[in-house]
């Protein structure tokens, strides 16, 4: 064996299921050479709950509150994928204001998605205070959920053929407050956690994700987004009402920790401004189309996919024309963009993998369905 | 008025008189009983300061992260959660006390010991008011920076003899970061000591009583306090208990007390660092105003922890290479050029001055 002087025994490290930086139940066995990752096998599965079998027992409406459980961040993003699947199916035509409904509670889903990731990036880094900054201002979006649809996490807010509730009159000043507030906020995530120097040392330059690399992973979302490819399934693809709403898609091309974290920054704003299109513009009438009561599509299938905070969300379903699907595949987006943790992570330090991880923001809720 | 300034100088000598009276005890108060009593007496007042500190410290920590992060902090046991940390520290005592199958058992539990000590040994030396230091050292700042290496051996000991790989990782950190500033953070005392003359604390505080040698030491200073964290462990050098790496490094096997020991020793730790620091750049027990010295260094060594957790809070954490380069690549380079300019200056003071 060719062994270099510096070479020590290698350590073969076991990170996870239980581990204060592994977001979840994820588990990677490190191998080290001192401080310094040679290799990492990332082994998932530990909150399999069998989500795609589940569907095939229940019926259309009662697996909806299951998708609040795939990104739990953003609960709203997965019900509103799946509900679009089914309306797809079945030709329902969903009335405007749910519509605009819909793109109001995603896009703030999308915003506390990505504070959660930027304060949880930050919390890797032991940056403590900016973690709770973040958890912070994400309870005031979690206070507009409850609002409307009484819960907080796991909303289960979309119907299909509609939404669950028109929101109560105190909502409206409520979103209005914290959309006036957010630029301070941001300005605040600025100043103590991008703007210091020892995070800068830390995610810059650090965990290239090449531009090849990241279309042959096929990963989606900001991480891809990050690495100078300009692909966004609501420009690519519009769905729902995004046609008609005047907002960019961030694109960085640093391809290091540092641009796939802040890119989310950027894309707040951009939520932000389409919040407040849609509040402008959100017109009145029912939120719930003509659906009947026992959902029952017609035998075929479709595909449809929507632009998770995290990346690219669809559902597939087959439909047998009976109330219950008779196959549904989730194509989660953080699933894929893990793919490219073993090859990018390899020869930094632990602690950088922790990073690496924690900006590829992925929940394992939907990692392991 | 005079009676006014007949208080204050008691207040100010009220430890010395307490020291006479009990040496007043004995029928030759400097016989060799007299002197050992002193001592007993000396030392336990130094470790009631270390647990003092210790409880106030754990408490004013958490009150602060909950400041520096929006939060209240603990705030449900006694008036305004006062009394959480002697909670805490009940249940610290209650737990079951584990030791690991494979761990290297002498070893593992020698280690906290040896680390809630260190502190102990260290405040020892440091002056708390006139004439007020447990143990007059010819050598203090010389013992004190001994005394505060061992506990490199200690984190080394604790990883290594817990038999846990988290564990052996932080102890390779700590021994790397430790042993790598240590050596700054003795040359930005040099400087001091290169316009004093003496390695005694006590000399050190007497020659700042018309201006503190922070200001003609702002440098050394700045090294010193980054050293300082870095030799602390404290955030953001806090890589050896890194929870989000390596668990909590070299204590991740230990439960009840003998964890609380780690505890302890750190905050005792912090204490006898901020206390170096009061004493060698802030003026020590000299103070503008007439209050008594021990107020005085209290105080500073107050403001001194307070920065330091406020820093620990607003941080995030340096990587490894980058903290090995800033101890090797910067702040050395920079002691050694502040020794320089000291040096310099020196020598223009005394040929300007004729000396």
């Amino acid at each position: 064996m060719n062994m270099n002087i510096n070479d020590t025994e290698e350590l073969i490290l076991n990170m996870g299921p239980q581990h204060p930086s592994m977001h979840g139940l994820f588990r990677m066995v490190v191998h080290l050479q001192g401080e310094t990752v040679t290799k990492i096998e990332p082994k998932i599965g530990y909150l399999h709950r069998g989500m795609e079998k589940l569907a095939e027992s229940r019926t259309y409406a009662q697996f909806i509150p299951y998708t609040d459980r795939l990104d739990y961040l953003a609960s709203p993003h997965n019900n509103w994928a799946y509900v679009q699947t089914v309306e797809k199916l079945m030709g329902v035509v969903v009335p405007e204001r749910a519509e605009y409904l819909r793109v109001i509670f995603g896009e703030l889903s999308r915003i506390a998605s990505h504070i959660v990731m930027i304060a949880s990036t930050a919390l890797d880094m032991a940056g403590w205070s900016a973690w709770s900054y973040g958890f912070r201002d994400r309870e005031r979006i979690l206070d507009l959920y409850e609002m409307t649809a009484g819960s907080r996490l796991t909303v289960n807010i979309m119907r299909i053929g509609g939404i669950s509730a028109e929101p109560p009159e105190e909502f409206w000043p409520a979103l209005k407050a914290f959309l006036d507030d957010t630029p301070e906020m941001l300005e605040e995530y600025y100043g103590i956690f991008f703007g210091n120097e020892i995070t800068q040392g830390r995610l810059k330059n650090v965990g290239i994700l090449s531009k090849e690399l990241a279309e042959n992973l096929s990963i989606t979302g900001p991480v891809l987004r990050a690495s100078g490819v300009n692909y966004d399934v609501r420009k690519a693809e519009p769905y729902s009402i995004y046609d008609r709403f005047d907002f960019n898609v961030p694109v960085r091309t640093g391809c290091d920790s540092y641009d796939r974290t802040i890119i989310r920054m950027d894309e707040i704003v951009e939520s932000i401004k389409i919040i407040k299109q849609a509040v402008h513009d959100i017109p009145e009438g029912p939120i719930m189309a003509k659906v009947p009561k026992v959902i029952k599509p017609p035998a075929g299938e479709v595909y449809h996919r929507v632009e998770n905070p995290k990346g690219e969300l669809g559902f597939y379903i087959v439909s047998d024309g009976t109330t219950k699907p008779a196959r549904v595949r989730i194509r989660p987006a953080t699933f894929i963009n893990l793919q490219m943790l073993p090859i990018v992570a390899l020869g930094w330090k632990i602690q950088d993998v922790v990073a690496i991880f924690a900006t590829l923001d992925a929940v394992l809720g939907e990692v392991d369905k | 008025m005079e009676t006014l300034n007949n208080l204050l100088q008691t207040l100010n000598n009220l430890f010395l008189i307490i020291a006479e009276a009990i040496r007043g005890l004995f029928a030759d108060p400097h016989s060799v009983w007299a002197n050992l009593t002193m001592d007993v007496i000396n030392f336990i007042i130094v470790v009631v300061i270390v647990v003092l500190a210790a409880l106030i410290l754990i408490l004013l920590e958490r009150k602060i992260a909950g400041w520096t992060s929006q939060r209240t902090g603990p705030n449900r046991l006694g008036p305004r959660g006062w009394f959480q940390t002697i909670a805490d520290a009940l249940k610290l005592m209650g737990k079951e006390d584990v030791t690991p199958a494979g761990a290297d058992k002498l070893i593992f539990k020698i280690a906290p010991m040896i680390i809630f000590c260190l502190p102990m040994m260290t405040l020892g030396v440091i002056p708390f008011g006139k004439g007020m230091a447990p143990l007059n050292l010819d050598l203090g700042i010389f013992y004190f920076v001994a005394i505060s290496s061992i506990s490199t051996l200690a984190f080394l000991m604790a990883g290594w003899g817990s038999n846990n790989k988290y564990s052996l990782l932080g102890a390779m950190r700590a021994v790397a970061q430790m042993v790598s500033y240590e050596i700054p953070l003795l040359f930005s005392l040099l400087g001091v000591v290169m316009i004093t003359q003496s390695f005694n604390l006590g000399v050190i505080v007497e020659a700042q009583s018309r201006v503190p040698f922070i200001v003609l030491q702002p440098l050394a200073f700045v090294i010193f306090i980054i050293a300082g964290l870095a030799e602390l462990n404290r955030a953001p050098f806090d890589l050896v208990e890194a929870d989000q790496e390596v668990v909590a490094g070299p204590f991740t096997e230990y439960t009840g007390l003998r964890w609380g020991l780690f505890f302890l020793g750190e905050y005792g730790n912090m204490t006898a660092m901020a206390a170096l620091a009061a004493t060698v750049f802030l003026g020590g027990w000299q103070g503008p105003v007439f209050l008594p010295g021990y107020v005085w260094i209290f105080m500073k060594i107050g403001i001194v922890i307070f920065f330091m957790m406020w820093v620990r809070w607003t941080f995030p954490r340096i990587r490894i290479d980058h903290l090995m380069h800033l101890a090797w690549k910067v702040l050395l380079p920079l002691s050694i050029l502040n020794i320089f300019l000291t040096g310099l200056g020196i020598y223009i003071y005394r040929l300007v001055m004729g000396g």
